[in-house]
């Protein structure tokens, strides 16, 4: 089924045709079949010159990690030094604190945010008042359409130890709140990761609710006449159906587990909780862009070396799944 | 066992017809209370954030402002008309959002479907080269210098042109195209002598609603929200889009053209409240639109999600 025009031929040929079709096949059958799909190439063609531009491009650039970079020779004209900036970085004095801040962000992120999608799901499955859950379902939906940039400023709305929502309710039952979280290194990653679970739980609960709705309502039925209440049921029969999506989502969330959210940390960020909100990202932004003169040949090798490491995971964790659990992303 | 049986079965004939008083019955009490105390703590931040924009500046910094606005007032948003770059920022947002939109879904549609076609010789080496970008980048330094030399830095079209495909999207509208349009289409499309474009156009767009419904409300949602691209790029305040005038209200605490000289205590104190209640209704007004949108596209959204979720 590979090309259409060319398959319907040989059969209203005679025999002596089709085998000097065969002889001549492969280079004109290509040729055949590009000539046929022009336009879809034509479809192609931008898309294809945008992510050779915009995604591709900079992969090539990234070789400036490699070189000294001076502006006047330009990434291609600067001098190669190897690994000297890798090497300059893990020498870093702070080179730890950024990587644990890293990894404690994400992996906290990673373990509490997982259960949440899952568990709200069952819980809107099982609601015995239909429309009661549809209200609830829409009502955690919306706070994934607000913006970052609002979505931190709650926070601080929130956290505020003078007049902030929390400190208001509290005062309602007397009790006296005075924590500046946003101030606290320790709370840094609490903070990061429980607003973030509040913004993403409901969207990120909309596939596990699509999944469970196509569970066969005979396995269900089945063992509800074999005696299984309904905690059972959940157990035995909705959760098997999630594992596979829990297992893409958690290679996904390994893959980006370098990758903390960027704009959050940068905006929630203060000189108060520097030590435990500096994350790879927001250094190379602050030495690479924000900074009067730019680095940028370190930034890149600190920057390559998150994408590198973030490629391995993922593939790594990929080929588990596959072997293991028998998923896999591609 | 035996005793759960008999309790069990019971109400599958009866069809859920009023349940004796079981385990289950408490399981159905908890799945009402979480989703109750879950409504509440979502709702509650972002009920304060509406009334409190449109109480008085002097309660909501007394911390009096709890349940309901108190001491209505439209200051708030008087103070935003009058604000000296939100409007501009308004506008720019909403061009940067409509002409984005519009470059990703039709991008997004042209790659996607020339993909979902089997047609396509080397199709999977085509989608690889698309796929791989999602694993890999070259990180935000090489970026950077790149638009410099396409002299994107402190252009408007950085906010459109970067952007222009969004792999995820593309990938699951590709999806879509596969699973939901039936073969037989394409078939008898061919045998009236279609082509590839006019079969694109005339066939699979009509049907592909749910998808594009989708993808547009994806993309602009991210225009409407995006700020990191205008803060590293954009340098002109003109240019600016809302959220990163945003930032500098609400997170940087920029004032409003506040010189002290001039203006007794009160005025002062005045302004400062104003201040306060402009932040609350600029998140308002900035979330809205978007919130808004949503119920609108909320029908297909399932459908969508559902057919990207799954391979293809």
């Amino acid at each position: 089924m590979k090309s259409k025009k060319v398959k319907p031929e040989p059969v209203d040929n005679t025999g002596q045709v089709i085998i000097n079709k065969k002889q001549k096949s492969r280079w004109e059958r290509t040729k055949a079949a590009f000539f046929d799909c022009w336009q879809l190439y034509l479809l192609l063609l931008l898309p294809m010159l945008y992510m050779l531009v915009f995604h591709y491009f900079p992969m090539y650039g990234a070789q400036i990690a490699f070189r000294d970079y001076k502006p006047v020779d330009g990434i291609w004209g600067s001098e190669w030094v190897g690994f000297e900036h890798f090497i300059r970085f893990f020498d870093y004095y702070q080179f730890k604190d950024i990587m644990l801040n890293t990894l404690e962000i994400s992996i906290y992120g990673l373990i509490v945010g997982v259960p949440f999608p899952v568990i709200l799901a069952i819980l809107l499955k099982y609601c015995p008042n239909k429309k009661f859950g549809k209200g609830v379902q829409i009502i955690t939906y919306a706070p994934h359409f607000i913006s970052v940039v609002v979505m931190v400023s709650i926070i601080m709305k929130t956290l505020d130890p003078r007049n902030g929502l929390i400190n208001n309710v509290l005062a309602l039952f007397g009790i006296e709140y005075n924590l500046n979280l946003l101030a606290m290194p320790e709370a840094f990653s609490s903070v990061y990761v429980w607003s973030g679970i509040w913004q993403t739980m409901g969207f990120s609960a909309i596939i596990y609710i699509a999944i469970l709705t196509g569970v066969d309502v005979s396995l269900h039925e089945a063992a509800m006449v074999d005696g299984a209440n309904v905690v059972q049921r959940i157990r035995h029969i909705d959760f098997p159906a999630l594992i596979p999506q829990i297992t893409i989502l958690l290679i996904l969330s390994l893959g980006r587990i370098l990758n903390v959210g960027f704009e959050k940390t940068l905006l929630m960020q203060n000189s108060l909780n520097a030590s435990a909100s500096e994350v790879i990202s927001t250094y190379v932004y602050k030495m690479g862009i924000a900074a009067s003169f730019p680095d940028v040949s370190y930034t890149s090798a600190v920057g390559l070396f998150q994408s590198v490491i973030a490629f391995i995971l993922i593939f790594v964790v990929n080929k588990l799944a596959r072997k293991y659990g028998e998923m896999s992303l591609w | 066992m035996v005793e759960n049986l008999v309790k069990n079965t019971k109400p599958i004939k009866t069809k859920k017809s009023k349940q004796e008083f079981n385990s289950d019955t408490v399981f159905y009490g908890i799945v009402y209370a979480l989703l109750i105390v879950t409504a509440l703590i979502i709702l509650y931040p972002l009920w304060y954030i509406f009334i409190s924009s449109f109480s008085s500046g002097a309660r909501v910094a007394a911390g009096e402002v709890v349940f309901w606005p108190l001491d209505i007032t439209l200051d708030g948003y008087k103070a935003i008309l009058d604000h000296n770059s939100i409007p501009t920022g308004f506008k720019n947002t909403f061009i940067y959002t409509v002409s984005g939109t519009v470059v990703n879904v039709v991008m997004t549609v042209m790659a996607a479907y020339a993909l979902s076609r089997t047609k396509l010789p080397y199709r999977n080496q085509i989608t690889l080269f698309f796929a791989f970008t999602m694993w890999f980048n070259g990180g935000m330094i090489p970026t950077y210098l790149l638009y410099k030399d396409l002299h994107l830095i402190d252009n408007p079209l950085v906010m459109i042109i970067p952007g222009a495909l969004g792999i995820w999207n593309m990938v699951i509208t590709r999806t879509f195209f596969q699973k939901s349009i039936p073969n037989e289409l394409l078939e008898a499309a061919t045998m009236d002598g279609c082509s590839d474009i006019g079969y694109l156009l005339k066939i699979v767009l009509p049907l592909s609603k749910p998808i594009i419904a989708v993808i547009t409300l994806y993309y602009a949602v991210g225009h409407w929200n995006a700020f990191f691209n205008a803060m590293i790029y954009l340098h002109t305040p003109e240019y600016y889009p809302l959220q990163l005038i945003m930032r500098d209200i609400l997170i940087v605490g920029q004032n409003m053209e506040m010189s002290s000289s001039g203006y007794t205590m009160e005025e002062i104190l005045y302004r400062e409240n104003l201040q306060n209640m402009l932040q609350y209704s600029v998140i308002v007004v900035s979330t809205a639109p978007m919130l808004i949108l949503y119920p609108f596209v909320q029908k297909y959204f399932v459908q969508g999600i559902m057919v990207g979720a799954l391979k293809g």
